[in-house]
């Protein structure tokens, strides 16, 4: 067969695709991680205007399509390269979402355990950094593993702004190759697949991990 | 700031039946998709075991490849084939197909939190399965979906910019085209981002109202 010689002699391509892709992939993720988190914690602990800002800025961020912020943050006054411009317009929009799960997850960490932790002496921050949030990182991987599937789609999205991430391999391969077009799109789809099982499969190990008998979220 | 009032002015027009092509594109998707969602959702809880595979491989496999990609095996990948779709129908079935595997997963959940005793009691008065899932099931499961269903029909809504890929004239490619024709294309996204919030608010608006509507106290999914 043909096509499948020709996929297994572009497979460094391909290679270099999904190394692309994944650097942006955990770029985002920690963009939106610190970031989400920071909302999460500014909507719950902050005081009257910090909560009315962070959720003024995680709506608008929840409202705006990723691909929208990406064409705005790639032409931005200044010069930004591809990369740096996905990984900010993805980040961004990636920790509205993560701020809900975080939101979520502090949330549903029982109140005594904070009441606790005031009575035994602790500040805030020693509260928010010691009691809190140790517990929450364990609620919040599973919904989180969702947003990293979530997003490891959407780094395809960066194909717009022109990162040489696997969509754009796969259109250069097309290209030279002289059609194949649906074989090797197939082919992307599978590669997609299985990356995104993987990443899930390692979150659901690192879930079962950090598990604490008697811990688990409560319905 | 005055001249991007006066630059939005200007193109605000052409904006608009961006809009509205965005929103007929939506409209479109998400009742596909929650038609689709709502059958393969069905048989992926009542059906026998080799519709069960199939349909689970499907869900699973599209749920696990990017919306883009879809769009592009349809338009590029079906064309090449010979079968060259216009773009807007295109992207319409790409997004259809894609929003119907999540409001499957949806679907699935609802269905599966109605307590069997439900399908039993139905089956027990004399009611076909297929009866009882129409007549018992459906309409409870329907009432418990709207919450995460409405989500993903928020989701579709923003995700329709992709078309944008493909050359669908929606809000996208007005900002695009009005960009590059000005050589302002900052302005330009950035009245689409306000298009788009205030589009994205308003649809959010009125899912929470059909969700209060329909809301019945004590009947809610399971956490």
């Amino acid at each position: 067969m043909e096509i499948i010689r020709i996929l297994i002699s572009e497979l460094p391509q391909f290679a270099k695709g999904t190394l692309i892709a994944l650097e942006v992939l955990a770029g985002l993720l920690a963009l939106g991680l610190v970031l989400g988190l920071a909302i999460a914690l500014a909507e719950i602990f902050g005081n009257t205007v910090v909560k009315f800002f962070a959720t003024t800025l995680r709506k608008f961020l929840w409202a705006i399509p990723q691909l929208v912020l990406l064409f705005l943050v790639f032409y931005l006054p200044f010069d930004l390269n591809p990369v740096c411009a996905a990984i900010i317009a993805l980040g961004l929009c990636s920790s509205a979402f993560q701020s809900q799960i975080f939101r979520g997850a502090i949330l549903s960490v029982q109140s005594g355990q904070i009441e606790a932790a005031k009575a035994m002496g602790l500040s805030k921050p020693k509260i928010i950094f010691y009691i809190v949030i140790p517990q929450m990182i364990r609620l919040s991987i599973g919904p989180w593993t969702n947003e990293f599937s979530s997003e490891l789609k959407d780094t395809s999205l960066a194909y717009v702004v022109g990162v040489v991430e696997i969509m754009r391999q796969a259109k250069y391969i097309i290209a030279y190759t002289f059609g194949n077009t649906a074989a090797v799109y197939l082919f992307v789809g599978v590669l997609y697949f299985m990356l995104t099982r993987i990443g899930t499969y390692f979150f659901y190990k690192l879930e079962e991990r950090l598990w604490v008998p008697g811990f688990e979220k409560r319905s | 700031m005055i001249s991007f009032f006066h630059y939005a002015m200007e193109i605000l027009p052409d904006m608009l039946s961006g809009a509205w092509i965005t929103i007929q594109l939506s409209v479109v998707c998400i009742t596909v998709g929650i038609i689709f969602g709502m059958m393969l959702g069905v048989a992926r809880v009542y059906s026998s075991k080799y519709i069960y595979w199939i349909v689970t491989g499907y869900v699973e496999f599209l749920r696990g490849t990017p919306c883009l990609l879809q769009l592009f095996f349809i338009y590029y990948g079906l064309g090449d084939m010979g079968l060259l779709l216009k773009p807007v129908l295109a992207a319409g079935i790409a997004l259809g197909i894609n929003t119907s595997v999540y409001q499957a997963e949806y679907f699935r959940g609802a269905i599966q939190s109605i307590k069997p005793g439900q399908m039993t009691a139905a089956r027990a008065m004399g009611l076909s399965k297929w009866k009882a899932i129409r007549y018992v099931i459906l309409p409870q499961a329907l009432r418990l979906v709207i919450p995460s269903s409405s989500n993903e029909i928020i989701y579709m809504f923003k995700y329709t910019s992709v078309a944008f890929a493909v050359g669908v004239p929606e809000l996208l490619a007005q900002a695009d085209i009005t960009g590059a024709m000005n050589f302002r294309y900052f302005e330009s996204y950035l009245l689409a981002a306000i298009i788009y919030t205030i589009m994205v608010f308003t649809v959010a608006k009125i899912m929470s109202i059909i969700e209060k509507k329909v809301y019945v106290p004590g009947l809610q999914l399971m956490q």
